[in-house]
Parts: C-alpha cells; structure tokens; sequence
C-alpha cells in the first residue's frame, strides 16, 4: 500500500443483524483517530456516499441465497483485502441454526404457501463462497480486537486473533470457574480474543468465535456428560453458533 | 414528463430498502418501498431448542434493538413458564432497556438523520465542521453503551439477561457511577433538544392510527397492554387481533393492519399515545419542539425519539436512586414451572423497542424445549403505513425536482429509522 494514501476501506452486509458494524461505529467513541488513518468509501449503514474504489473490504454477515454469490464476487475481485467480519461472515453462526431443520419444513413454517416467494439457500460462511483473506470472529466482534486487526493490517501484518482458549482470558480475569457454580462452558476449547466477557457476566462461553486449532473435543464432551448434560444438551451448546462446521464435519465422517 | 426516483439500499437505515417512485406527466405511476433483505427463518430456528437459549439466539435477529429482542424473548418464556420477577430485576430491565433505547435514538438522531439537514452525506464530515455536535453524540452514546453494559455485560448481544433475572449485578459503585453520569449529561440532552427544535422539519401531515403498548403508572416499554390512538386496548396474549399479518406480492413485507388499512409504531406513537406519562422535564422539551399529541407529521417521529432521549434519562436517574436506596443484591434466577407432561405452555412477551411494539410468543414443550415461535416485528409493521405516507406525499412534491423528491422520501424512510434486519420474515419479492 502507498505509504502516502490512506488505504480506501469499505464495508459490506449479507445475511446478519449488523450488530458487528456497530460494534465498528462504537469503536469510533473511543478511537475517533481511525478515521485519520483509513478513508472509509462505502458503509451504507452510516453513510450516503457509494464508492467502488476500494483496497480492504470488511465484510459482514453469512451467503444465504444464490444470488448474493455475485455481488461477493465482485468484492473479491475489487478488494486486495477481504476480511470477515465477525461470525456471521466467518463461520455462517447462527444463521445456519436453519440447516438443523429440512430447508423445506423451514420455508414453510416462516412463509407458508407463499415459500416460493423467497429466494434462500443453506446459509455458509464467505469462505465457501470466495477465498476470505482473514477473519475477526465474534458474535459480535470485539471493539479493541477489531481495532487491534486494523493496526495490523495497515502494518501489512496479520490481524493478532488468539488460537488459545477463552478460560485463558478468563483465568487471566481472577473469574471463578462456571464448573464450579452449577454451570457448563465451552472455554475450555472455544477461541480466546473476547476477553471471555460471557463468563465474566455469569454466562457459557457458547464459542461464538469458533474453536482453537487442536481442541480435545472428546475431553470436553465427557466433563459436560459429567456435569448432567444429555447428548441432546451437548448437541445443543455445540451447534449455537457452529452449526456449518458442525454439520461439514458429520458428512466427512459419513463420507470417510 | 418523467421522473424516477430509484433508491437502490437506502442508505444511513439499518438493513437494506429501496425506494422506487415513478412520476409521468403529473401522475404518479409507481411508490413503493422495497424491502430486500435476505430471508432469515429465526422462527424455525427456535424450534426445538431449550427456552433458555432462545434470547441468545433472537438478540441475534437485530444489532441495533438486541436488548429489546432478549427482553421480549424472556418475557415470552417467563409469562409460559409463569416466572415471577423480583422487584430488583424489574428495576435492572428497565434500566438496561433505557440504555439501549437512549443508544438507538442518538445514533438515529444524530449520526443517520441530522446529516439530512446538514446537507452533507454522513456523520463524518460533521466531525470537521460541527465537531462540538459530534463530540456530545459520541458523549452520549458512550453513556448510553456504559450503561448498557453495566448491567447485562454489553448492549450488542447483551450476556447477563436470564429467564427469571440476571447472572450478573452491577455494584452499587457503578451504579452511582453511572446516575452522576447521566446528571452531567442533562447539559448534552438540554443541547439536543435546541439542536432538534432548530431544524426546519418537513412539512407534512397524514393522520393514521398509531399503537404502542400503555400501562398504568408509568411511560410503558416492557409488558402492558396494545393500545390504539383510535380507541380499543387488548390484552397483549390477544397480539393478532391488531397484528393481522398478510403479504402481497407486490409488496415485499409481512404487512399488518388494523382498525385502518395502516398503522404506525414507534417513538411518536408512544408519544401521542402516553404523553401525560412522560417525565415533566420530557414533556416540557416535548413544548421545545412545538410538538403536543396528537401529531401527524411522520417526519418527527425523530423529534420523538428526542422527547424520549430526555424521558429515559431522566426516569434513568430515578431508577437506579431506586436501585441504590433498596442496595444491590445478587439474586438467583427466579425459578421456572415446566408444563406439565404432553402439554405446551404458552407465553407472548411485548416490549417497545426503539422503533416500536416488538411480541415475540412462544410455546414451550414439558421438557423445556421451543415448540412454537411468532415474532412480529417492528418494522414491518411500519412498511404499509410508510407506503401510504408515501402515497400521500408525491402529489404534494412531485413539482420539485427529481433531486429534491428523492430526497424528501429518503428523509421520511429514515424518520421511520427502519430497521430492516430485523425483518425476520420479510424480503423481497419478484420484482414486477
């Protein structure tokens, strides 16, 4: 990138609830100096202007029909940087919670006979789409994080995401563990970088940031059956927000 | 001659809309609002899943109005699995609903409308020009994000918010933290309202009924009961006799409809429908702006939220002066009855969020897990009701030029601060 310009950013919206581009307005109270640093050329949530001139393309949210693949791939093929922005975009989250269901009985219990009205598809991450250069996780991000990933970007670095576990962070916190308060967590194997801000507020970690790279997933399914959950339960805990991964992971095992 | 008017994505409005208004030869030939979000099926979603996620799963539905979601969501479950909320609870929601309701209405007002009648694009070049007015609005909304967070953990997504209560207490240091805060922030609220009452806002007037929820003794934003400005009061379990959701195809929402072909929610539904239980310092700002009930000018809906920016600070104020005088004491969750076997428990919770009556309602299995799930949405409410504003509104303007009509519809898409995520079961439609 030219060390004169400021490096043109835009930001995107599929399938979401837009909660992480807030998350980057908010960022804005406490970091108002990133606007001398970027120049922000389209983000339709909080500006009019259009621009398709773009070299970082933040993109927010999952691909849940057909026709948005086009419009990705014209991000791709105008962006040298494409980063997912919080979970939606980088593991499809709760928006493939649709996928536990048949797609039909789904479209007919939300629109009735009027279903074929409504364009949708089985809802995936960007990167089953087009090649995602990195991702911010997070349902939603986390301000300092994100702040964090664009430092680094414009270092020409890669985003500092943490592929160690929440109970880290949590440790590092002084919080008393939730398995010791008649509680369950997935810490123990869900990526850290939140600053484990749910068991802080007395709540499971649910992995909305996905998992660390080699977690001891069969560990962790026997301390939940330990603490009383039913494989049902466990199901349920597992598939909030990685339903997708889920899901490619029981059709390898069938395949295999 | 022609004019068109086609706004693909609307922007500075949360989800994606178009306006397309077509004016031949002074007729007007097409006025329509589109909405083009993609289908997101959280109803079908809930089904099968434990009551106790089901507030993670639909704070999800909407960024903006997450607090809103979960509240509505743990009142769906408390009311089916007969919760009763302590007292101290009651208090916490409240609060917490006042932040994220201040957080909404100055992101709306200040960062997405007021660059309308600044004549510039977005928030951003205000940051030059009107640095002073960027600064208080960044001010506040920090407030409204701290307080937020003070109580459930962070207002995207809120995490301590439970059926029953809460899994995390602020401490009474905080909390009197937060009450000095939000005294010195009168100056900044005091400021909005000169700001708001400043502005030359469009003229236009077009009566419709407009409904919110209204409860005794106080301005009503979680439970109470559907009331219209046009007479009748129900019983929030009995939400479809108001909702009566249809679609149409040439439209692209799930509308609803009323006593009238359309009906408004939101801030100035609230407004015209519970003024006399506004904070006296609301109603006086409310005097400010020139506005008494019943007002009929869509486009200061956005004065509204102003009023309301002043109400829920001050009765912010007064809550946690309640909170502090009981002192703060960690509870558990109340506790839940499960149906009894082979039985579904039923439950609505209501609450009016930023732009309106948000239901969402739930059936709950014996062993604890969603069998049934309806949420109607704000917005969607609104579409048929913006429409028709919109029908009403071309005649009156289509002499102006094309830029200054597109404008104008732009300007009273957003005075609706439509939030268009949210739109759970509404999307686009074939185009014609």
């Amino acid at each position: 990138m030219s060390q004169t310009a400021k490096p043109k950013v835009a930001f995107f919206d599929f399938t979401c609830c837009e909660g992480c581009q807030l998350t980057v307005v908010d960022s804005l109270q406490t970091y108002p100096e990133l606007l001398e640093v970027i120049e922000i050329v389209q983000f339709r949530e909080a500006m009019t202007e259009k621009g398709e001139n773009y070299q970082i393309a933040f993109i927010e949210g999952s691909c849940t029909r057909a026709s948005d693949e086009i419009r990705l791939k014209q991000i791709r093929q105008q962006a040298a940087l494409v980063v997912a922005l919080g979970t939606c975009a980088h593991l499809s989250g709760v928006n493939s919670l649709k996928s536990l269901h048949p797609l039909d009985e789904v479209r007919q219990y939300v629109y009735g006979d009027k279903a074929e009205w409504y364009e949708t598809y089985d809802a995936r991450p960007l990167e089953a789409v087009i090649p995602v250069d990195f991702a911010i996780p997070g349902c939603p991000i986390d301000r300092d994080e994100f702040i964090a990933c664009v430092k680094a970007l414009l270092l020409g670095m890669k985003p500092p995401i943490p592929d160690y576990p929440v109970c880290v962070e949590c440790k590092l916190r002084e919080n008393s563990c939730l398995y010791t308060m008649e509680k369950v967590c997935l810490g123990p194997i869900a990526r850290a970088g939140c600053k484990a801000i749910c068991p802080t507020y007395g709540q499971s970690c649910e992995a909305c940031r996905g998992y660390i790279t080699n977690p001891n997933d069969s560990s962790m399914r026997q301390v939940l059956a330990k603490h009383n959950m039913t494989v049902e339960d466990i199901t349920s805990i597992y598939t909030m927000f990685t339903s997708y991964q889920m899901r490619q992971k029981i059709q390898e095992q069938k395949s295999a | 001659m022609t004019k068109r008017i086609d706004v693909h994505h609307v922007t500075r409005v949360e989800g994606h809309g178009n306006i397309v208004v077509e004016i031949s030869n002074g007729k007007m030939k097409e006025c329509r609002f589109e909405v083009v979000e993609t289908p997101r099926f959280f109803e079908a979603m809930l089904l099968g899943r434990p009551y106790i996620e089901a507030s993670h799963i639909t704070s999800r539905i909407c960024g903006i109005c997450s607090t809103g979601h979960t509240t509505a969501s743990l009142r769906a479950s408390e009311n089916a699995l007969r919760v009763e909320l302590s007292e101290q609870v009651q208090l916490l929601r409240k609060l917490v609903f006042h932040g994220e309701i201040l957080d909404s209405h100055v992101l709306h007002a200040y960062m997405l409308v007021a660059p309308d009648f600044l004549g510039v694009g977005s928030v951003i070049p205000l940051a030059t020009s009107h640095r002073e007015v960027v600064l208080r609005a960044l001010r506040m909304k920090k407030l409204a994000g701290d307080l937020c967070a003070a109580v459930a953990g962070r207002h995207t997504h809120p995490i301590a918010m439970t059926v029953g209560g809460f899994t995390h207490f602020p401490s009474h240091a905080e909390l009197k933290e937060l009450r000095q805060r939000l005294v010195d922030s009168r100056l900044d609220v005091e400021a909005t309202v000169e700001l708001f009452a400043g502005l030359p806002w469009p003229k236009f007037e077009r009566d419709t009924e407009y409904v919110s929820l209204s409860k005794p003794g106080e301005y009503a934003f979680i439970d109470g009961d559907i009331t219209s400005s046009d007479g009748p009061r129900i019983p929030a379990e009995r939400y479809k006799e108001v909702t009566n959701e249809y679609l149409v195809q040439h439209s692209s929402a799930k509308l609803t409809r009323h006593l009238r072909d359309t009906y408004m929610v939101g801030a100035l539904a609230r407004f015209n429908n519970n003024f006399a239980q506004l904070h006296p310092r609301a109603q006086a700002a409310a005097a400010k702006l020139g506005m008494k009930p019943k007002v009929t000018n869509p486009y200061l809906n956005s004065a509204a939220q102003v009023v309301e920016i002043v109400h829920c600070t001050e009765d912010a104020i007064l809550l946690i002066d309640q909170l502090l005088s009981r002192g703060i004491q960690p509870e558990k969750p109340a506790p839940v009855h499960l149906p009894e076997a082979v039985s579904e428990a039923t439950g609505v919770g209501v609450c009016e969020v930023p732009r309106g009556l948000l239901i969402h309602s739930y059936k709950i299995g014996e062993d604890g897990k969603l069998t049934g799930a309806d949420c109607i949405i704000t917005t969607n409410e609104n579409i048929a009701n913006l429409e028709a504003d919109m029908r009403s509104l071309v005649p009156q303007i289509m002499d102006k030029p094309t830029e200054a009509i597109r404008l104008d519809l732009e300007m009273l898409v957003r005075a609706y601060d439509p939030c268009i995520s949210c739109s759970v079961h509404v999307l686009k439609v074939k185009s014609k």
